[in-house]
């Protein structure tokens, strides 16, 4: 049952665009790690993006491309002199093309801790439906 | 017989595994090039969590990314110019009619020890989480400070 809806809802999965739009801000862009998964009337998206704020946080959905976009502010620059450097700061980006059958208006979305949940209820038409078979 | 099957003579290499880290090599070139080169989080030796550690006059600051986490599954410990930090990070299960696209994010447990320039004053060492990012502020004790000296004429 699953299986028949996924087929559709697959777009989802393909993932960053092959050709990412220009950044018009300075610095280092980087890709959140993420999970996405599907139930019958869903598809929720959880990204990592450690240090951004929910005020820095766009996500931004036209023409079916869904983009999550949040920049950190490195709070030690300027003050402090670095010892050890492991991990950049700069901006998360990623794009993903969304299928039709997400309700757009419904989107859900919360900032935890670093942690994006983005929930993305499905069209009452998309949703699948179990026929059953009349006996006469 | 049999040996010669499996180990046919060739000219001896310098190096026998040069041949596959130059494949290596351009393997993650390939990708790279194919999926953008911001697709690799510049981690060195893909260690949990990646740390940032600075420093000013009195304290050094060790941030490290530990998105999703609870406070209370972590622990910090620090002696003289040691920190370890160590923890658990769990995803909790979603139910069980879920199948996924995609799956990135890790969970496991983790510990980490990190050796400072200098020691700390341990008892003052302070641990504060927010968005993810976990900011420990270590006191330099009072002997690894830096000090001013007057030059007298």
């Amino acid at each position: 049952m699953l299986k028949e809806s996924t087929r559709e809802i697959r777009k989802v999965e393909q993932g960053s665009l092959p050709t990412a739009p220009e950044q018009t801000r300075p610095g280092p862009v980087y890709s959140p790690a993420v999970d996405i998964f599907e139930t019958d009337d869903r598809i929720s998206l959880l990204a990592d993006m450690p240090g951004v704020k929910a005020q820095d946080l766009k996500i931004d959905l036209r023409e079916n491309v869904l983009t999550l976009s949040g920049h950190v502010t490195a709070p030690e620059v300027g003050k402090e002199a670095p010892v050890l450097r492991e991990y950049g700061t700069g901006t998360f980006f990623r794009q993903f093309t969304l299928s039709e059958v997400i309700d757009q208006g419904k989107i859900d979305a919360k900032l935890t801790d670093g942690v994006l949940r983005l929930e993305l209820p499905k069209l009452e038409r998309a949703k699948p439906r179990q026929i059953t078979v009349k006996v006469n | 017989m049999l040996l010669r099957r499996v180990w046919p003579s060739r000219p001896a290499f310098e190096n026998p595994f040069a041949e596959f880290d130059q494949l290596r090599r351009e393997m993650l070139r390939v990708f790279d090039a194919v999926a953008g080169s911001d697709s690799t989080r510049d981690f060195s030796a893909g260690v949990f969590p990646p740390m940032n550690v600075t420093q000013d006059d009195g304290n050094f600051y060790l941030r490290a990314e530990v998105p999703g986490i609870q406070a209370k599954d972590l622990s910090i410990s620090a002696l003289r110019n040691r920190v370890s930090i160590s923890g658990k990070r769990e995803i909790p299960q979603e139910s069980d009619r879920v199948s996924y696209h995609r799956k990135e994010r890790a969970e496991g447990e983790f510990s980490r020890t990190v050796t400072l320039p200098s020691e700390v004053a341990a008892d003052r060492v302070e641990a504060h989480y927010a968005d993810g990012i976990l900011t420990l502020t270590l006191p330099k004790a009072e002997e690894a400070k830096p000090r001013q000296i007057a030059v007298k004429s």
